[in-house]
């Protein structure tokens, strides 16, 4: 039998603002804008906005702040933050509350302007003080220490993570919304400058300005509104830490947890996913989040993702938007993998358009591969 | 049992004044023998009758990053303790090492900072680096 929340709800409004870089605008300007665009995107106002989730880096209370910045007068509201994947959450949550009736029209947004206000990662995180005197430099810090290990237990390579850089980039490349566009070989991944052992400038994810909102409302109701709607088909969450240090298997991540979950309530296999969306922050998120997800074997992620597997024209479409690598990364992508999503469902993605988007599979990563959550959106031929 | 009566305060508090007193000491349950690292009220099986043991000090490097920037290079590592739990740490001596590599404890104050950390130890096929080098 089906879940009870398969299929009930719908994204019908999306859009992005400012990806890239947009000198002079505030992380909630750019929120804004991403806000506004999505509601025109599917002919509502403002005033019929009943619900917001959201999470940002340099907000303490977020829905607050939204609520503020828009003039709205929410009956439901979440700022749940489970970093990058904190939205992958609200997709969840926003579905919950919409098919239990407590709000009608759900507003999930981010926004960031990092890269100009700073060009560096910005992170409310605190330092965790059994940590601090060995001064790491997270995120980078946990995720090279999980590199190091699963290089030690599977004989992963560096020219395999540098696959993984490669075929972000040759998405990008298709995507003229990528910031990162242009050729880019293994060779150039592996002579960039080391960072954190073994990873390099060319492992880590772009620090991009950025924003993204969606609408999401009742399934019975999409046939009002002009986009073609992206249903929710299920999500699930799992969790097990939060520093690096606390994380019992280094090269098992909680999507592995989550990711039969989300399989399971959506009602759905392997073989019907069209489009792979994975929080791809560092190189090894992407190895490590296909062997999670069940995408191949334990260990084989790295021999998984070489030979263009990954890249357009290979078996498995990930990241087509070029990613966190080569898109767009604004210190919490998570909203990006939606927006991708919702892109490819509707058959507006151009260049990079797959022939068959029917499912899309986002996986949602915050913290230090600590919060973990796998979502499916679908067209109607999923349903 | 040891006299950590000499400590006040809740887990950490008494694990940074051990350490100022130039003791690694980590947690162990009376009950079920399981030892607790970092420092906290509750053991992961839910035990909560946690007494202050002297740590070892040897382990084994399970991971290992060398953090490198325009200031300079220092490693970050993981390292599993003889007594279960796993630590961050580093290891001042050496830039890296292989994971695996045994390691041993000791602390070290650099300005107003006491930690502990580790140094690789000598196996037959493994001689450990000299310090500084």
């Amino acid at each position: 039998m089906a879940h009870p929340l398969r299929g009930k709800t719908a994204i019908v409004g999306m859009a992005t603002a400012g990806v890239g870089e947009a000198p002079g605008f505030s992380a909630m300007e750019l929120l804004a804008q991403a806000s506004m665009a999505a509601l025109d995107d599917c002919g509502l106002k403002l005033s019929d906005i009943d619900a917001v989730f959201a999470a940002t880096s340099s907000h303490a209370f977020p829905s607050m702040s939204v609520v503020e910045y828009l003039g709205l007068r929410p009956k439901f509201f979440d700022s749940t933050n489970v970093g990058g994947s904190s939205f992958e959450m609200h997709l969840l949550q926003a579905s919950l509350a919409l098919q239990a009736g407590l709000c009608d029209v759900a507003l999930i947004c981010y926004g960031s302007n990092q890269r100009t206000a700073g060009g560096r990662l910005v992170s409310m995180s605190e330092p965790q003080w059994h940590e601090t005197p060995y001064r790491p430099r997270h995120p980078i810090t946990a995720y090279a220490l999980a590199t190091s290990r699963h290089m030690h237990q599977y004989g992963t390579t560096r020219e395999q993570l540098a696959d993984v850089a490669v075929a972000a980039r040759e998405w990008a490349n298709l995507n003229p919304q990528a910031f990162a566009r242009g050729p880019l070989t293994r060779e150039d991944v592996l002579s960039t400058r080391m960072v954190s052992d073994p990873l390099t400038a060319g492992d880590c994810c772009l620090v991009t300005d950025g924003a993204a909102a969606c609408i999401m409302v009742r399934a019975d109701r999409v046939a009002d509104f002009p986009t073609r709607p992206a249903y929710f088909l299920g999500a699930a969450g799992a969790n097990w830490h939060r520093s690096i240090v606390a994380m019992p298997d280094l090269t098992v991540t909680a999507a592995s947890d989550s990711g039969p979950r989300a399989f399971d309530m959506a009602g759905l296999t392997h073989a019907d996913v069209d489009l792979v969306m994975l929080y791809d922050a560092f190189t090894i998120n992407t190895v490590l989040f296909l062997e999670d997800l069940g995408f191949c074997p334990k260990g084989e992620g790295g021999r998984f993702v070489q030979g263009g597997r990954i890249a357009p024209g290979g078996d498995l479409a990930v990241n087509t938007n070029g990613g966190g690598l080569s898109c767009v990364h604004p210190g919490m992508y998570g909203m990006f993998l939606i927006a991708e999503a919702v892109t490819q469902i509707r058959g507006d993605a151009g260049d990079r358009q797959l022939d068959r988007c029917d499912i899309a599979l986002l996986h949602g990563n915050g913290g230090t591969l600590s919060s973990q959550v796998t979502a499916f959106l679908g067209s109607e031929a999923a349903l | 049992m040891t006299d950590d009566k000499a400590v006040e305060g809740g887990p950490q508090a008494r694990f940074e004044a051990f350490l100022a007193q130039g003791r690694f000491m980590i947690q162990r349950s009376r009950s079920t023998g399981e030892h607790v690292f970092w420092p906290r009220v509750a053991a992961p099986s839910g035990a909560m009758d946690l007494e202050w043991v002297p740590a070892s000090g040897d382990g084994v490097v399970y991971a290992i990053t060398v953090n490198r920037s325009r200031q300079g290079a220092y490693n970050v590592a993981l390292v599993d303790l003889a007594e279960g739990p796993r630590m961050m740490t580093t290891l001042p001596a050496v830039e890296t090492v292989p994971i695996g590599t045994p390691v041993r404890a000791r602390i070290e104050t650099v300005g107003e900072t006491t930690r502990v950390v580790f140094d690789p130890v000598a196996t037959d096929d493994a001689p450990a680096r000299k310090e500084g080098a």
